[in-house]
């Protein structure tokens, strides 16, 4: 790749917290390019419906809002690439990104990189993947038709997953190790009123067995200890996320689960390095959060270079 | 321009298990958002592996014996066919640089 031109800021992350940034930072007149290794849009993507983000009274898909935020931010002049970011180094007063796509130069740094779906480390998931086990219902839930199912987890999402896949599956079993959802009252109060849906408390999996395919989970009622099998032909996990914040270990500083620790104005400890969404330490996870802390962070990298101008 | 052309299952031992090059399979859906974003990155490396290797996509709700013949229960899912045979498998959307390692491999 050719020597990168100095952008005002490089952006890390495609989802509602980058492409909030990268609309702020394009209307600002500052050069701005964003990398996304995988889906624009980010999580919000992925997600089939999407009814708590405010001004769109029918609710939208979150595919549709995600292409919506990246027209919008790219009007304003947003470009973006296709690339993974695998560090970050700091050169004078210049930041560089590096990335799958070569080195990129910036004068400051936007982390909106969000969080990959946490596994559940368990045998026989690894080897299941694509054959039973998925982490995505809306794209394979017709692969399941009248068959029983199961999905792991108690968050909106978990929930979500669970009455997309009441509508093919015969039965849904939802699995949860707490004895109460954490999912908001009105998709606990759909799931408790779908009658395909079943409830299975304070248990967790132990592994996922079958010989070619998913046949059956073992599960352990984490209370009583005691063990027992549910036969299922495919398992949805949806147990949450981590932080992707591997890379920047030893660059910026990062609390106990890896999120990066910002202060009310996104900034981190180094000097126009802004962090915002689902990465950062204490964000309500939210596509309207995240939005709202890729506005405040780009207001941030404004004023960093205006002062160091 | 060569881009993934759409086969059915009609035309899938023709266009895939008879074809004199490798072949890479995309089973997708309309309603997969992460087939979605998959699609552009295929297109970009049928464009970089013309003449080498062949891509094609095939709709699963519209042509759903071939998935079941190869057991697809999760999608995106590429298959890589070399000689009729099926030598790659790789399930959900996967950055441009993992699937070109793939490729490669595939090439030798």
């Amino acid at each position: 790749m050719t020597q990168s031109p100095v952008y005002d800021v490089v952006i890390i992350g495609g989802g509602p917290a980058g492409l909030t940034a990268g609309l702020y930072a394009s209307r600002g007149r500052f050069s701005t390019l964003l990398i996304e290794r995988g889906l624009f849009g980010g999580q919000i993507a992925t997600t089939e419906h999407v009814e708590n983000y405010p001004g769109f009274p029918n609710g939208i898909s979150g595919m549709e809002l995600g292409q919506f935020m990246m027209e919008q931010a790219e009007k304003f002049g947003l470009k973006t690439i296709s690339a993974e970011a695998s560090g970050i180094e700091l050169q004078g007063g210049l930041k560089i990104v590096k990335t799958s796509e070569g080195d990129l130069v910036a004068r400051t740094v936007i982390v909106a990189g969000g969080s990959q779906r946490q596994k559940m480390a368990v045998p026989g998931e690894e080897e299941f993947t694509g054959k039973g086990v998925s982490y995505c219902a809306t794209c394979d839930a017709a692969f399941f038709q009248d068959q029983a199912v199961a999905v792991v987890g108690g968050g909106d999402s978990a929930i979500s997953e669970a009455l997309h896949l009441a509508k093919f599956a015969s039965k849904v079993t939802l699995i949860h190790r707490r004895d109460e959802l954490r999912a908001t009252g009105i998709l606990q109060e759909r799931a408790f009123a779908e009658p395909r849906i079943q409830l299975l408390w304070d248990t967790t999996v132990e592994s996922v067995e079958g010989k070619k395919f998913v046949e059956k989970l073992r599960v352990n009622n984490v209370k009583t200890g005691t063990k027992s099998a549910i036969e299922v032909s495919g398992v949805f996990v949806s147990i949450g996320f981590r932080p992707d914040t591997d890379y920047l270990r030893g660059i910026l500083p990062l609390d106990s689960a890896g999120h990066i620790i910002t202060n009310e104005r996104m900034e981190t400890d180094i000097p126009g390095i802004m962090a915002a969404g689902d990465i950062r330490h204490n964000s309500a996870k939210q596509a309207i959060t995240a939005a709202g802390d890729g506005a405040t962070a780009a207001l941030s990298v404004e004023r960093f270079l205006t002062e160091s101008r | 321009m060569s881009k993934p052309t759409a086969i059915n299952d009609v035309e899938f031992e023709q266009k895939v298990l008879k074809a004199g090059s490798p072949v890479v399979v995309d089973f997708w859906a309309t309603w997969c958002q992460p087939c979605k974003m998959l699609a552009p990155v295929l297109d970009d490396l049928a464009e970089k592996y013309s003449g080498k290797i062949h891509f094609v996509k095939i709709d699963v709700d519209q042509n759903p014996k071939t998935p079941a013949k190869y057991n697809i229960m999760s999608i995106p899912t590429l298959l890589v066919f070399k000689n009729g045979q099926p030598v790659s498998h790789i399930v959900g959307f996967r950055p441009k640089e993992e699937l070109r390692r793939n490729f490669d491999a595939v090439l030798g």
